[in-house]
């Protein structure tokens, strides 16, 4: 009987102070985590491409609480989950969605293979970091596309692709997230983020070659000159000219596509608009008009897949 | 006996000095030279003459632009055309002085005489006034870094001097510049040594050359035959001994340690022979820095020959003077095919760090397809300063700085020792090169900050 008791007792008073020592211990060492952090890292899309800025999901998440208890989420953006991701985050947090429009990511240049001639052949490291560094790249234009793909093997959600022919990159629009990855990428800067505009509609320079003009067009016929033209046709002051090349401001720009239209050298593009209509000098027999929009619709789409 | 040379690593390539007899021949002036403002290492000069201005050869047209800057001088007289940005070697634009050609009027403080000015009569020279001359001269590294070369002369405090290398080793194929310049201009060289070692206030010098130039060597050492002050020191023949680290370690047994270290922290000075020639021109001759030594060649070309160059006249002209282009794919390089750099046009000038333009042809100008890596570490056994290039091209393909700055890819000198030797032909070079950027970058833009 008293072997029982003893182990009893023993084990009874360890237990009992390990009790008392956990209890205290979790009592003074306790971390607080917000409940809502769990719920809120949830809702975002756990891609943990740091597109927001943040250290993966669970930072933006962190962060998203932070800034709820101080009142507002402006500033804050899942650009993978986009709107429909934040609203769900807003709901959770009892605040009002902070305004963000959906961005994209855009390649500003146009200097094809056909209107940018290869002058030199590099046969060094074939990415585009390595070319940049040792020195212009193939082509005579110190600014363009280097085409080596830097851009296509850091997108994560497979949303920017080389095309063969044009040998320049194309943004999927769909499956582009505005993470900006590509954009950190690129070491010529090219790629911008843009807003995706209202139905995706949107004019841009696809040029940031800042030769003078003529070095420019010797380089490369789509270059962006810097003529100025498009500056003064903007009823918007949405366009500035710094160093040799054209800009527009995405905020100021209202779409009239003016300056789409006085490009010399179709530097500016506008994507997804629907065709314009036939010019009225055209030859206005019945066919010839359906055709001619048909043609312009395909042009334009490609013009899409492009962007 | 046993040659002396550098411990660790090297190669050997093929030599092709195919231009070792061809006496030096004066080039012709160019019809309009261009100066670029940045031919050296660090702040480019500025401009001190503008458009219509009259200059003449040795008139200065860019002051320095900073203490680790040199000024350029005009080597042609005329007129300044325009002051304007070009494309340069690497297809980039950067700001030239351009300058039309008119009749070849010199300065009158130029001293033109072919009279040998020693250093035991001018006892006025004093090591002050020596590194001033060269300063105000714009002499600059004539192997091809292009570092100025008055700083050099100037130690930090916490280095001292204790001897004075004479880079005579030419290692990388083709190039004959500086084995030329040795016979031609064997007197000069050694009292622009006894000028580096008077400015630096060392008593020793020593001039290494690599044994494939017995004449040189030869000549240099009757020459000092009675002066135990300056040692000739052949060396066995080996890539990268012109490596100012391999050459220290080559002649006197001494490792330079991982940067920042310089060789002056084990006490020595190293300067390429141009450097010296061209020191004594600006110290004994008031002759500015304009004009250099160059080599000219190809397996491909008729003509390929030694130069001595007006700095400014494009390429174009040199290697038309040589025969033209040989037909088929060229790849030009300033430099040596070891560790020149690729051309994106002709139309550059020869500058202060040109040692020469080698035009490969066909075969020679293409890279083979890289195979994978068998981990046969032939570039590590290869590798000069000990590092292990197949562990730093992959972090660096795979962007771990971290993992590359740890392995030391700082110290790297970029001789393509392991590129060569790689019996897969990969492009190890390409990405250490990229890595070493990078993480000096990085490496700036926390000291920056701290």
């Amino acid at each position: 009987m008293d072997f029982i008791l003893s182990a009893v007792i023993v084990l009874g008073g360890i237990a009992l102070v390990a009790a008392v020592i956990l209890y205290v211990c979790s009592k003074k060492f306790a971390v607080y985590e917000d409940p809502r952090l769990g719920t809120v890292l949830e809702a975002l899309p756990g891609a943990n491409c740091g597109g927001c800025g943040y250290p993966g999901c669970s930072g933006m998440a962190d962060a998203l609480v932070k800034a709820a208890d101080k009142g507002s989420l402006e500033g804050l953006n899942c650009p993978v989950g986009g709107a429909e991701t934040m609203g769900k985050v807003a709901d959770l947090l009892g605040m009002a969605m902070a305004n963000t429009e959906p961005m994209v990511a855009v390649v500003r240049c146009n200097g094809t293979c056909e209107l940018r001639p290869k002058t030199t052949e590099y046969g060094g490291l074939r990415t585009c970091t390595a070319m940049n560094a040792c020195g212009a790249g193939e082509t005579a234009c110190g600014f363009g596309c280097l085409g080596c793909g830097d851009c296509v093997s850091a997108c994560k959600f497979d949303a920017i692709h080389m095309n063969e022919e044009t040998g320049l990159p194309e943004v999927d629009e769909e499956k582009c997230t505005s993470c900006g990855a590509c954009v950190s990428a690129c070491p010529r800067h090219i790629i911008e983020l843009r807003k995706k505009g209202p139905k995706n509609r949107r004019v841009y320079v696809r040029c940031v070659n800042k030769d003078k003009g003529a070095v420019a067009m010797k380089a490369c016929k789509a270059a962006c000159i810097g003529c100025g033209k498009c500056a003064k046709e903007c009823p918007f002051e949405a366009i500035t000219i710094v160093n040799n090349v054209s800009y527009i401001d995405y905020n100021k720009c209202k779409l009239c596509r003016k300056c789409e239209a006085v490009c010399p050298t179709n530097a500016i593009v506008a994507v997804n608009f629907p065709p314009r209509k036939p010019k009225v000098e055209a030859p206005a027999t019945g066919e010839e008009v359906k055709a001619e929009p048909a043609k312009a619709s395909v042009e334009s789409n490609k013009k899409e897949t492009e962007a | 006996m046993k040659l002396r040379t550098f411990r660790i690593g090297g190669v050997h390539p093929e030599e092709n000095k195919l231009t070792d007899d061809a006496v030096t021949q004066v080039a012709a002036l160019p019809k309009q030279a261009i100066f670029p403002l940045s031919q050296h290492i660090g702040a480019p000069a500025k401009p001190v003459v503008k458009k219509g201005d009259k200059v003449k050869v040795g008139t200065m047209i860019a002051e320095a632009g900073g203490f680790v800057s040199a000024p350029v001088y005009s080597s042609v007289s005329g007129t300044v055309f325009k002051i304007d940005t070009v494309f340069d070697a690497t297809g980039y634009r950067q700001p030239v002085i351009i300058i039309n050609v008119e009749g070849d009027e010199w300065e009158e403080t130029i001293d033109r005489s072919d009279k040998l000015e020693t250093l035991s009569a001018h006892p006025e020279l004093t090591p002050e006034e020596i590194v001033e001359r060269i300063k105000v001269a714009g002499v600059t590294g004539m192997g091809g870094a292009g570092f100025p070369t008055f700083i050099k002369l100037c130690p930090p405090p916490t280095a001292k001097a204790e001897c004075v290398i004479i880079n005579g080793v030419e290692c990388e194929p083709y190039i004959t510049s500086d084995y030329r310049l040795m016979l031609e201009h064997a007197d000069e060289i050694l009292v622009g040594l006894e000028l580096l070692m008077k400015a630096s206030k060392v008593t020793k010098g020593y001039i290494g050359i690599e044994e494939n130039k017995p004449a040189a060597i030869k000549l240099l050492t009757e020459k000092t035959a009675g002066n135990p002050n300056i040692e000739i020191v052949p060396l066995a023949q080996k890539y990268p001994q012109g490596g100012e680290k391999q050459l220290v370690d080559a002649v006197i047994r001494r490792q330079v340690p991982a940067p920042p270290a310089i060789p002056v922290n084990v006490g020595a000075i190293v300067q390429n022979v141009g450097t010296a020639y061209a020191v004594y021109q600006a110290v004994m001759k008031r002759k500015p820095l304009f004009e250099r030594y160059t080599t000219v060649t190809g397996k491909k070309l008729k003509n390929p020959g030694n130069y001595l160059v007006r700095m400014g006249t494009p390429m174009r002209d040199l290697i038309d003077v040589c025969g033209g282009m040989p037909e088929g794919d060229n790849k030009v390089l300033a430099g040596g095919p070891m560790m020149g750099k690729a051309l994106n046009n002709i139309d550059v000038p020869v500058c202060k760090g040109t040692n020469s333009i080698t035009v490969l042809t066909d075969d020679d100008a293409k890279r083979k397809t890289p195979q994978p890596c068998i981990r046969c570490a032939k570039c590590v056994s290869a590798c000069p300063m000990g590092l292990e290039p197949y562990l730093l091209a992959t972090a660096s393909s795979l962007h771990d700085w971290d993992r590359v700055e740890k392995e030391d890819i700082t110290s790297c000198i970029e001789c393509g020792s392991c590129q060569f030797t790689c019996p897969a032909h990969r492009p190890m070079l390409d990405n250490i090169r990229l890595g070493k950027s990078t993480v000096m970058g990085i490496i700036r833009a926390r000291n920056a900050k701290k």
